[in-house]
């Protein structure tokens, strides 16, 4: 076990054949409209429109959560607008979307 | 208290950023942002490697922080303003820290970074050098500070106030949703606490709600103001985010930050643990 801190780690790209070790892994991209926006700030919020997690999207407007399954909706706010989009993960993988921000 | 005492706006922040005796400090547990960019004139505190003892888990003694704050050009008569990112937990934490070592001229930037990037405020790279400065601190005020026994004592008797997610107040998950979950301490919570995750006590853009709404939380979530109050989570900075709010934004007089919270509290051999929702 860590003591280490609860903050957002640095976001990076998710590989599609990624190995989520049996977790229920959410992630993706923030996109505006010349295509992939960085510097989001990417909002995890469960079924019920409580918030779970937060990160800030890298340069390349990528994003990765670590949940539970269920439904969830994803929401990204950025000085040129906000974008949110949903999904569910029935279990373990990997669950991809994409949020367009204007 | 008002608002005004313990908070200062970004529009307020950036009409002071050359005002003297005002310090900016961002704190955050990796301060690879601030590298890349941070509010003009600000120095870097990092959580980690400067406000944590680098062996025993516990943070900088009152030496350690003397040292800490002469070293980044602070004064005991400066006005301290902090602010970070993930919704200033670690100002937060650091914030706590200004106060119980006797700081009392410290304020939070509402919103942290994350409200200054949405504003669309300027950041930029340049090294920050401060002149050292001859830092005396006072001695620990543990009034604000909660230890593993006064938690056992608490259950039943005090308000304790889990802060952490739902998912994670009923076990389902052993850390925040951003981070890979871990698996090696029991999962739970304190019996008898309350969970308002920190999250409800903050808007989408990192500020604080409003003292009258944050009572009307508490109030709902039926904690008693008119018992003493510990906050905990998982390792004591979103807990110093709702200490934040309910001593000094609320202004409940005996409210104490459980820094060892759920990392301690979850591996203690024989204490009582609660799973489920409440």
């Amino acid at each position: 076990m860590s003591a280490d801190g609860c903050g957002a780690p640095v976001q990076t790209a998710t590989p599609a054949d990624v190995d989520t070790q049996g977790q229920v892994v959410v992630a993706g991209k923030v996109t505006g409209s010349d295509g992939p926006l960085g510097g989001a700030y990417v909002r995890l919020l469960n079924g019920d429109g409580d918030f779970a997690g937060e990160v800030q999207a890298s340069p390349e407007g990528d994003f990765r959560f670590y949940a539970a399954p269920g439904a969830w909706t994803v929401r990204a706010l950025h000085r040129a607008g906000n974008g949110e989009a949903s999904v569910t993960a029935e279990g373990p993988g990997l669950h991809q979307l994409t949020i367009a921000v204007a | 208290m008002s608002r005004e005492d313990v908070l200062v706006t970004t529009q307020w922040a950036e009409e002071n950023l050359d005002t003297p005796g005002v310090v900016f400090a961002e704190v955050d547990e990796d301060t690879t942002a601030y590298d890349g960019g941070h509010i003009r004139g600000a120095v870097k505190i990092d959580w980690k490697t400067e406000l944590q003892d680098p062996v025993r888990r516990d943070f900088v003694d009152k030496a350690g922080f003397e040292a800490l704050l002469s070293q980044k050009g602070i004064s005991n008569d400066d006005l301290v303003v902090l602010y970070g990112g993930n919704n200033n937990w670690f100002a937060a934490y650091a914030y706590w820290y200004f106060k119980l070592y006797g700081h009392d001229k410290v304020k939070l930037l509402d919103g942290g970074r994350k409200k200054w990037e949405l504003d669309g405020r300027e950041l930029n790279a340049d090294e920050v050098k401060r002149e050292a400065t001859n830092y005396v601190a006072k001695e620990p005020d543990t009034k604000i500070r909660a230890f593993r026994d006064e938690v056992v004592d608490a259950i039943g008797t005090k308000n304790l106030v889990d802060v952490r997610s739902p998912d994670e107040f009923s076990g389902k998950l052993l850390a925040p949703a951003h981070l890979p979950q871990e698996s090696a301490q029991r999962a739970g919570h304190i019996p008898t606490a309350l969970n308002v995750p920190w999250a409800k006590t903050a808007n989408e853009d990192g500020t604080f709600k409003t003292a009258e709404e944050l009572k009307e939380l508490y109030n709902e979530a039926g904690l008693d103001t008119s018992k003493a109050t510990i906050a905990y989570c998982r390792i004591g900075e979103r807990s110093s985010h709702t200490w934040f709010a309910l001593h000094e934004l609320i202004g409940l007089e005996d409210v104490k930050n459980y820094d060892g919270s759920w990392t301690e509290y979850g591996s203690l051999v024989g204490v009582p643990i609660e799973t489920g929702a409440k």
